[in-house]
């Protein structure tokens, strides 16, 4: 997947549809950049990423997930993101243990008002896993024979 | 195997500006499934959905995926055009290449990239897509509120006023609430009974509404549009269809030293008993706890006496079972219990009374005739402390039972108890402690001032520390003036605590029974804090008055029109469409295990004990979920809570996630 | 104990309180127990044992058998009520057709254990209370018994049985200060590639064979998501170095404020994973994070992960507080 030697991180985004969604329409709709790298997914809630989404992610050659949703206490849906923030935090404690870089993995709540936020964010994600290169711990190596 | 179709939209230079949609389209016809591509400069437009619903029949497909703008701007638009052309509506998936693409980059070459990507993920994912069709479900046309005070009494007769159906549940012998122990109300100081009695007796005449008088809910099965409640009628021992409300039972009841629940225990009632003169139903109502014919059979005299024989003392609770539309909680509030708060000696003397107390001594109905006089030696006090926030704005760990909120009415009730006081009585001193004094509301602030400038009422910034009985029967109020900064010392005749106010005891156990949220302080939660306050997020579900949060006569009586309008939007709806993109069990897969259920929020979660075939011609029975399509919104947390898998959610499947997981990291 | 427990479960099938017992039956070997039901009189006469290798868990095989008609008496050691309740809670067991007998544990001895220490050809082991005395084809063998101790039963955290209906001998207490959290607390103090470096190294010896699946209390479903086609996870062998971090992280984080940390995966496991490791860190994280909890103190309520507060900690306290 090295074109030119230059590292092309591949991110996936995932992004509950009513505001961290939002959110990302918004920093469309005023040309705020972030790398194309990033490619977002959209789920009714954070409540709805399964850590095996996040898993598979990483399987397939992922080099970072980032989950967005709602501010605590906006979720849509009165409290999937209260869930979301106890699994992901368990879920990123047990990656880390396991050696995993923490750096590949992130959950931050992004608004519907706020697509600054959601580029500002994405830039800094996207920089720090190119810092940290190719995921080599989570890979599937199958998935990566082409 | 799908036969899909993707167009890709130009969005006139927005996406084609800066993404080559020819050589995305080109891409995208090459990916499997994919039997048509082509690209337009506005699919959204008359003309570009011709293509597609031309390209749907022509080419027979059964998946459209659109690349273009936000699905929030057109999924809807497009699934309509799908379904105009024969397809399901649920087939079309859309890749966001125009805000999540074009406008972000200015890199023809890695824009280009990124919405073939984009595109491949949503191919991917309608390879998974199933046919959704959205289901229907009928509407009962007739709601419930549940508590008779002044939010259930107006949110009834909007309802009833709608043309609608409407059951009032109160556990006390007649509706009317706080508002009846009230004297005057703030800001425009008229008598609460005027206001609020005209609007009992409309209740009771209004014919679409039934009154359920000392009654409770007892269960609530079902969901919006479709509730099946439960009501228990306590045993009145009195016939309500006889009983003329004369009241001459009342007064030959020779069980006459009964706490006056209506007075705050400051006089007696008899046994059999009617709370108050325009009690509404007005029917006299047995006290068990206290009738000797009941507890040992010795009396009888009511039965006796009544002329129309309405007097029962077998009867029994009865339970009866309503369907229902809509439910309103309008559970009310009550004061905290103040047995706790030593330092202001309220359970040590009688002349130290919370404020709704202080309602009564000054009410034409009360135990003083409206005189206000001290209740230890019915002498007319002289100097007379408030205290405010007594309970209100506590720490989150309050040992006393103090609430972190404002009680938000205080402030003003006791302006206006300040004001009334000097009014009628104006060689009485009247001192209000308080930490700030908060006035918004309409001619709130101006009230608040004429109680302070007008009428010489002493506000003294600080809090009372020690409230000391004495000797002479006198009060010894310490307390502290943050601005003088000084301690100060009043010898007070009567002593008012303004009490926090807190939820209804009932409204937790009903919240349960609702399946409805509540926040730590009890009071029940609204869909959205903003843009849906008198909804809960229990579809249905909706809200009215005080259960909510602590609210004034005016801010309830809105809330509670507004809970009727919502309400009668439901009403108004002869069948409700429900999202297809919900959850649903897998039964084969399911273990009972009851996860799902517990962080399902609409209460939408259900368990049944199924029989399941298993080998050798046996048979198990298992206890599986169910979702209730009608209920539910989707928001998958089920779908991770469950362990097997067994839990998925319609549209957004684990396997379709996966395949967009899977086609971005290609 | 084993005659008061084979008294017990005779006067109980006597009486007709049950019909079956579940209990333990010596197997090829002296210190290979495996679990049995017992019917009858004669056949508890025959197989019954309870002695230091009864490891195994009973409460897994009530989800089954508290299905069939009758009552069955099940003997729970104090760690095994836990299970138990768990279950309960979950609404696997029939708990009307159970009738617990609590009875007490000291700790039980691994043979595995005994064979690391070089202790091989074993044909019978006796225990003299504190030292087994161990017949091998080369000689007779003594060890104490606090050395070949299960893992978690050196670090046992409760010898209180959380729910019985009846008692052999005295209950125990709740171990407060149960050292079971100090190897990963260790493996907290490791680097992250030396952490790495340790679970590559255990987690690539599975050899996927699901034992740890199936002993496991709280890896009770029908049906695995691991074998659920429409999971978009299913898969059998392990091809490569991911499918066990997938299959065995997943797996931890299911059983994540359920696990009662009852150790029977790494008992079981035939590669000696210490699997318990993995679900530690999710118990030691959510006492951290969440408070301090107990799988299967209570037959109710929401376990950590089903239920949240306001006021909790944001996954980037991973970043402030996690692994070195």
């Amino acid at each position: 997947m090295q074109i030119n030697n230059e590292f092309k991180p591949k991110i996936v985004a995932f992004c509950c549809n009513w505001c961290s969604y939002a959110g990302a329409d918004l920093a469309g709709t005023n040309r705020l950049n972030y790398p194309a790298d990033v490619k977002i997914i959209r789920v009714p809630c954070s409540c709805r990423v399964n850590p095996m989404f996040i898993l598979r992610a990483f399987q397939r050659g992922a080099d970072g997930v980032i989950i967005c949703g709602c501010h605590p206490g906006d979720c849509h849906y009165t409290s999937g993101n209260y869930y979301a923030r106890r699994r992901i935090t368990l879920l990123f404690s047990m990656l880390d243990y396991l050696g995993i870089e923490r750096e590949r993995t992130r959950l931050e709540w992004v608004s519907a008002a706020e697509g600054a936020k959601f580029s500002a964010t994405m830039n800094e994600f996207a920089e720090t896993i190119i810092k940290l290169g190719e995921n080599k711990r989570l890979e599937d190596l199958r998935c990566k024979a082409e | 195997m799908q036969r899909i179709g993707v167009f890709v939209c130009h969005c006139g230079t927005n996406i084609a500006g800066t993404v080559d949609v020819k050589a995305v389209a080109e891409a995208l016809k090459n990916e499997q499934g994919v039997v048509f591509s082509t690209e337009y400069q506005y699919m959204c437009s008359e003309a570009g959905q011709s293509i597609i619903k031309n390209a749907i029949k022509e080419h027979k497909l059964t998946g459209v995926v659109v690349c273009s703008c936000s699905p929030r701007m057109h999924e809807a638009t497009f699934r309509k055009t799908a379904s105009s052309a024969g397809l399901n509506p649920y087939m079309v998936e859309i890749a966001n290449i125009r805000e999540q693409c074009s406008w972000i980059h200015k890199d023809m070459e890695k824009a280009t990239e990124k919405a073939i990507i984009l595109g491949r993920a949503a191919i991917a994912k309608v390879h998974l897509n199933a046919p959704l069709t959205a289901g229907e479900s009928p509407v009962v046309k007739r709601a419930l509120v549940i508590g008779g005070g002044i939010a259930g009494i107006q949110t009834a007769l909007d309802i009833a006023d709608a043309g609608f159906e409407v059951d009032i549940v109160e556990k006390k012998p007649t509706i009317g609430g706080k508002m009846t122990q009230l004297d005057k109300t703030f800001p425009t100081l008229d008598c609460a009974a005027c206001i609020l009695t005209p609007k009992m007796v409309d209740c009771a005449q209004n014919e679409k509404i039934k009154i359920y008088s000392y009654s409770e809910v007892e269960s609530v099965s079902g969901f919006v549009g479709n509730f099946s409640v439960k009501i228990r009628k306590k045993a009145r021992y009195v016939d309500e269809t006889k009983c003329t409300g004369c009241g001459l039972c009342t007064e030959k009841c020779p069980m006459k030293k009964v706490p006056n629940e209506f007075n705050l225990g400051m006089n007696n009632r008899s046994a059999i008993y009617i709370p108050f003169a325009q009690a509404v139903p007005k029917i006299a109502t047995i006290d068990p706890d206290h009738c000797n014919m009941l507890k040992n059979g010795k009396c009888g005299v009511c039965a006796k006496i009544c002329t129309a024989g309405a007097i029962n003392y077998k009867q029994e609770d009865e339970i009866v079972e309503e369907k229902y539309g809509a439910i309103i909680a309008a559970t009310g509030y009550n004061p905290i219990n103040l047995d706790k708060y030593d330092e202001f000696a309220y359970s040590q003397s009688k002349d130290v009374i919370t404020s709704l107390e202080f309602e009564r001594l000054t009410n034409a109905a009360g135990p003083t005739s409206g005189k206000l006089l001290r209740p230890s030696d019915g002498v007319h006090p002289h100097t007379i402390v408030f205290v405010q926030c007594v309970g209100s704005r506590c720490g989150a760990e309050d040992s006393k039972g103090g609430k972190s909120y404002c009680s938000k009415i205080c402030c003003m009730y006791t302006a206006k108890h300040a004001m009334l006081t000097r009014e009628k009585y104006p060689d009485t001193d009247v001192y209000v402690f308080y930490i700030d004094v908060r006035t918004p509301g309409k001619n709130f602030d101006e009230f608040y001032r004429r109680a302070a400038e007008e009428y010489g009422v002493h506000y003294i910034k600080g809090m009372v520390g020690k409230v000391m009985p004495q000797a002479d029967g006198k009060l010894l109020v310490q307390g502290s003036d943050l601005i003088a900064g000084e301690q100060l010392k009043i010898n007070a005749d009567l002593v008012v605590l303004a009490a926090a106010i807190e939820p209804d005891k009932s409204a937790r156990p009903l919240a349960t029974m609702l399946t409805a949220s509540m926040d730590t302080n009890d009071f029940f939660t609204e869909a959205h804090p903003k843009l849906r306050p008198v909804e809960s997020p229990t579809a249905g579900i909706f809200l009215s008055g005080a259960c909510q949060g602590p609210k004034d006569i005016p801010e309830t009586v809105s809330q509670a029109s507004a809970a009727a309008a919502k309400a009668i939007g439901l009403l108004c709806k002869d069948k409700l469409t429900c999202n297809p993109c919900v959850a649903h069990s897998d039964e084969m897969m399911c273990n009972g295990c009851s996860q799902c259920e517990k962080v399902c929020p609409y209460g939408a979660i259900s368990y049944e004990d199924k029989e399941f075939r298993m080998p050798n011609r046996t048979t198990a029975i298992r206890r599986v979920a169910k979702v209730n399509p009608a209920v539910c919104q989707g928001c998958g947390a089920c779908t991770v809570t469950c362990p097997s898998g067994a839990m998925d959610l319609n549209g957004f499947s684990n396997r379709q996630i996966m395949a967009e997981v899977d086609a971005i990291c290609r | 104990m084993q005659g008061r427990m084979i008294e017990m479960a005779k006067k109980l099938l006597g009486d007709g309180t049950v019909n079956r017992v579940i209990g333990w039956k010596k197997g090829e070997f002296a210190y290979d127990i495996t679990p049995a039901v017992f019917e009858n009189a004669e056949e508890i006469d025959a197989d019954f044992v309870y002695d230091d290798f009864c490891g195994h868990n009973l409460s897994k095989y009530l989800i089954k058998e508290s299905k069939k008609d009758g009552k069955m008496l099940v003997f729970l050691k104090p760690c095994d009520t836990y299970s138990f309740n768990q279950l309960i809670k979950e609404h696997r067991i029939n708990r009307e057709n159970v009738y617990i007998v609590g009875i007490p544990c000291e700790g039980k001895a691994s043979a595995e254990t005994i064979k690391e220490k070089g202790i091989s050809g074993i044909t019978g082991i006796s225990s003299d209370g504190d030292n087994f005395k161990v017949n091998t084809i080369y000689g007779d063998e003594t060890v104490a018994k606090s050395d070949v101790l299960e893992e978690r039963c050196t670090v046992c955290k409760s010898k209180k049985h959380v729910v019985y209906d009846e008692l052999i001998g005295e209950d125990g207490e709740v171990n407060e200060n149960s050292s079971r959290f100090d190897m990963v607390a260790k493996l907290e103090n490791m680097t992250a590639d030396e952490r790495y470096a340790f679970w590559r190294n255990e987690l690539s010896k599975c050899i996927r064979c699901n034992a740890c699946r199936n002993v496991c209390p709280a890896c009770s479903c029908e049906n695995c998501v691991f074998d659920n086609p429409n999971s978009g996870v299913s898969n059998k062998a392990a091809v490569t170095s991911f499918e066990e971090n997938m299959f065995h992280i997943i797996r931890a984080f299911h059983v994540a404020g359920r696990c009662t940390d009852c150790g029977e995966c790494s008992r079981v496991c035939p590669q000696n994973i210490p699997l318990h490791l993995l679900n530690r860190k999710f118990i030691k994280d959510i006492n951290e994070l969440y408070g301090d909890y107990q799988a299967g103190e209570e037959s109710e309520g929401r376990t950590p992960l089903t239920t949240y507060t306001k006021e909790d900690c944001e996954p980037s306290i991973v970043n402030e507080r996690g692994c070195k």
